[in-house]
This record gives C-alpha cells, structure tokens and sequence, in this order.
C-alpha cells in the first residue's frame, strides 16, 4: 500500500499560508548576541562540544506552541543547553539550580 | 557520485522521524541536477553526535514550480532550487 | 516574553520597545547567563572568548559580500571564477570565510534570484552579517519559495511578469549570495564607489539595486571637473 503521509513537522513550513512579511529588524540585544557567540566558540574548535545538526535537532524538536512562544535565540539557548546535557557537559541538575541561582541575585543590567 | 547535472531524478515519497534536511514540500516530485556540490558528513547522523561518515554526495536539484505548487501563477519557467543528499534520490528512467 | 512572530514584528516595525531590553531576567535570559557561566567555570571558555567572539560578529556586516560583488562588475574574469567557486573568489579578495561553502547567483535581465531558508534560517554569515528578523520569520521562510513575486512586492520589488525567478532554498551546506545587476549609468564609479551602492537586501535578493539621481548628478559634476564632455 501506499506510504501514509504523516504530515510535516512543524518547522518545515516551506509552501504552508503566512501572513504578509514585514521587513523589519531590530538591532540585537547583548544576551542574543551572546547565545549567537556560544554557538560559534563551542562548535568551532578542535573537539566540538555542540554541532550546528545537534542545534537544530533539538529545535525541531521544541512542540509547536513553545517553537512560536519563544524566539529565535530562545530556542537557540534551549537547544545549546539540551545539547551540552546530552553530551554530558552540563548536568540537569546543576543547570536547573544554576538559573534558579541567577533569579534570586539583583535584577540584571545590560 | 551516481548523478550528473541534467539527470532527471525523483525526491523519494518518504517520511522518517527524525532530523532531515529534505524538505517537506519536495518529497516525491521530480527535478534536475543542476549541479554536484560535494560530498559531505549526513546531517541525519551529525544530529545526534555520531560522525556521519562517510560523507554523502549533495546535490542542487532544480524543480519547476508549477510542478511543486498546484495553484502557482508565476512564470511557467519559474524554478526553486534545493540541495537534496544522494540517498533522498532516485533516478527517473522515463521522462515526463 | 519577546517573540519573533507576526504580532510582535509589527510592533517592532513601528519602533515598540522589545521586552527584553528592560532589566527584567526571563528563564531563557537567565538560562545563557547560567550556560556560560557553568562553561567558564569548568574551563571549556573564558569571558574574554565570548566578549571576542561577541565584537568579531559584530564586526561583520555586509562589506565583504558587497565588495565581492563591485569587484565582479569591474572585472569579468573574476565574476566567472566566483560563479564557479565563491568561496575560492572570496578567498582571493582576503576576505575571512572560515569553512563557508558559497554559492554566487547570478541576476540577469531574463532571470531574478532569491535566497531563503525554509527549514531554519542558514545564511552566509561570514559575508553579510547576522541575518535580519525577517529572514527568519515564518512568513518569509512560508511563502517565498510557494509565491516569491508576492514577498518580493512587500519589500517593494517588482520583478516583471516576463522574468523568470528562481529560488535558492538553503537547505544543506551551501550558503547564497545573490549577485545583482549593476545600475545604469554607473559606467564611471570606481570600485570603491560601486561597492557602497551594494545594499544587504539586493545580496539575498528581495531588492534590487536602483541607480539613484545622487549617483548620476556626482557622475556629471565629476565628468565636468575633468573636462570631458557629458551627455546624460
């Protein structure tokens, strides 16, 4: 029989209706522009800790209703993170209590 | 490296799970090499930090968009060009 | 929570502040102060890596592809090494592409290209810059490559009926630069002035390149300056 069609994942939306694009742009915040250099310094070296495939795996990964809730560089720090615990960098445990730690200081300046 | 720009080759109707990089849109319509861009690491395997060796032949392969889109009013020559890996494609022994 | 979906990029189009330039931590702020931290503390980086890497990124802005493309309206020779290899022809002209795999398309007066990714966002970087919220947002990498004469009429860019349009889905491990059609009338810019006129936007293909009236009346000015005869 004929291979039944699943139907796409929700990040490959190539052809699917949108709405009008807006050219617009904004000038990057430091944190994004931060999550963007991590990317780069730990993919980029001798023994690389994440790969851009790990990246986006675990972005497609992220359910329909978070992967339009967060933004670009949200999902990009969630699936860098996924990635170091996946490959037994980080630790759930230590990253969970790690961002509780950072909540509970001063509220952060740029 | 089985094909050759100007081949005329196929987008396999399949559907894995799993991360692909053939796009939703192209699975089983056909196209043409446009041309050979080298061989490199499967992302499908790179995904899940395995090597991905050995590297896997890449291709551009150009379809005409009236044949991706039932209701497309463009130009009838009107193309999209997309890099698809050897082993999404068969060969098209006849032609259409 | 800052989103990129429609909503919030027409607010930003009208200049609403984002929310995530106030001094508010949200979990996925705190999540990247927490991974780099944890990271230097092991050892894997240092502050000084991030905050380089940080400036080398910024650094970058369209400059090398622009002056990929003047060079290759001046000199033939060039434009067809590059057609066949960017990433050699950028490579000739010092420019830093680390392992950037380019391909350089060429814009005709029969054949109009344009670039998108549907699957994430991949862009040649190392040429352009960090890529616009546009280019990453569902509804461009949706519709350009179902009905790219309609996205290319919301930036303004009118591709005529009797053109062909090709679009470039970067899909795998080729990135695009869109070489576009040199301007009229630009016959006597030099290289330096040519590479200016150049825009981002004409390099991914949702623009092309007008020549503009400043462009003609310098060239006139300078024709005068140097006694030549000017017909405009």
């Amino acid at each position: 029989m004929t291979l039944p069609d699943p139907g796409r994942s929700h990040h490959d939306m190539g052809g699917l209706p949108a709405a009008a694009v807006v050219p617009a742009e904004h000038d990057y915040a430091m944190w994004e522009k931060r999550v963007d250099a991590l990317l780069v310094l730990l993919s980029n070296r001798d023994k690389p800790l994440v790969s851009t495939d790990e990246l986006r795996r675990n972005i497609e990964s992220l359910g329909s209703e978070s992967y339009e809730r967060m933004s670009y560089y949200e999902r990009w720090i969630f699936a860098i993170a996924q990635t170091l615990i996946e490959r037994g960098v980080l630790t759930v445990d230590e990253l969970g209590r790690k961002i509780e730690r950072i909540c509970a200081r001063e509220s952060v300046h740029e | 490296m089985r094909f050759r720009p100007g081949d005329r080759v196929r987008v396999r109707r399949s559907f894995p799970i799993g991360h692909v990089r053939t796009p939703y849109y192209v699975r089983g319509k056909a196209g043409l090499v446009e041309r050979a861009c080298g061989s490199f690491p499967n992302p499908e395997e790179l995904a899940y930090a395995r090597p991905g060796l050995p590297a896997l032949p890449l291709y551009r392969v150009q379809f005409l968009q009236r044949d991706l889109w039932p209701d497309y009013a463009g130009h009838p020559a009107d193309v999209l060009v997309a890099e698809i890996y050897q082993h999404w494609l068969e060969a098209v022994e006849n032609l259409q | 929570m800052s989103t990129d979906h429609t909503d919030a990029d027409a607010a930003h189009a009208h200049g609403a502040p984002r929310p995530d330039q106030d001094d508010t931590i949200t979990y996925y702020r705190a999540m990247e102060i927490a991974v780099r931290e944890l990271l230097i503390d092991k050892g894997i980086l240092t502050a000084g890596d991030v905050r380089r890497q940080v400036e080398s990124m910024d650094a970058r802005g369209p400059k090398g592809g622009a002056a990929m493309v003047a060079r290759a309206w001046v000199d033939p020779a060039f434009k067809q090494r590059m057609l066949r290899d960017g990433s050699a022809a950028a490579r000739e002209l010092g420019l830093e592409i680390g392992p950037l795999r380019l391909i350089v398309v060429e814009n005709t007066p029969e054949v109009h290209n344009v670039i998108v990714c549907t699957l994430c966002s991949c862009y040649p970087r190392m040429l352009l810059g960090l890529p616009p919220d546009w280019y990453k947002s569902r509804n461009y990498r949706s519709r350009t490559v179902r009905e790219p004469r309609a996205v290319l009429a919301e930036f303004g860019t009118t591709i005529p009926a009797d053109m062909r349009i090709c679009v470039h889905d970067s899909t795998a491990d080729m990135r695009y630069l869109v070489l576009p059609l040199r301007p009229q009338g630009t016959e006597h810019l030099s290289e330096a002035e040519l590479a200016n006129m150049v825009t981002r936007d004409s390099m991914i293909g949702v623009a092309v390149i007008e020549a503009s009236r400043a462009n003609r009346v310098s060239l006139a000015e300078r024709n005068c300056s140097i006694g030549f005869n000017f017909r405009g």
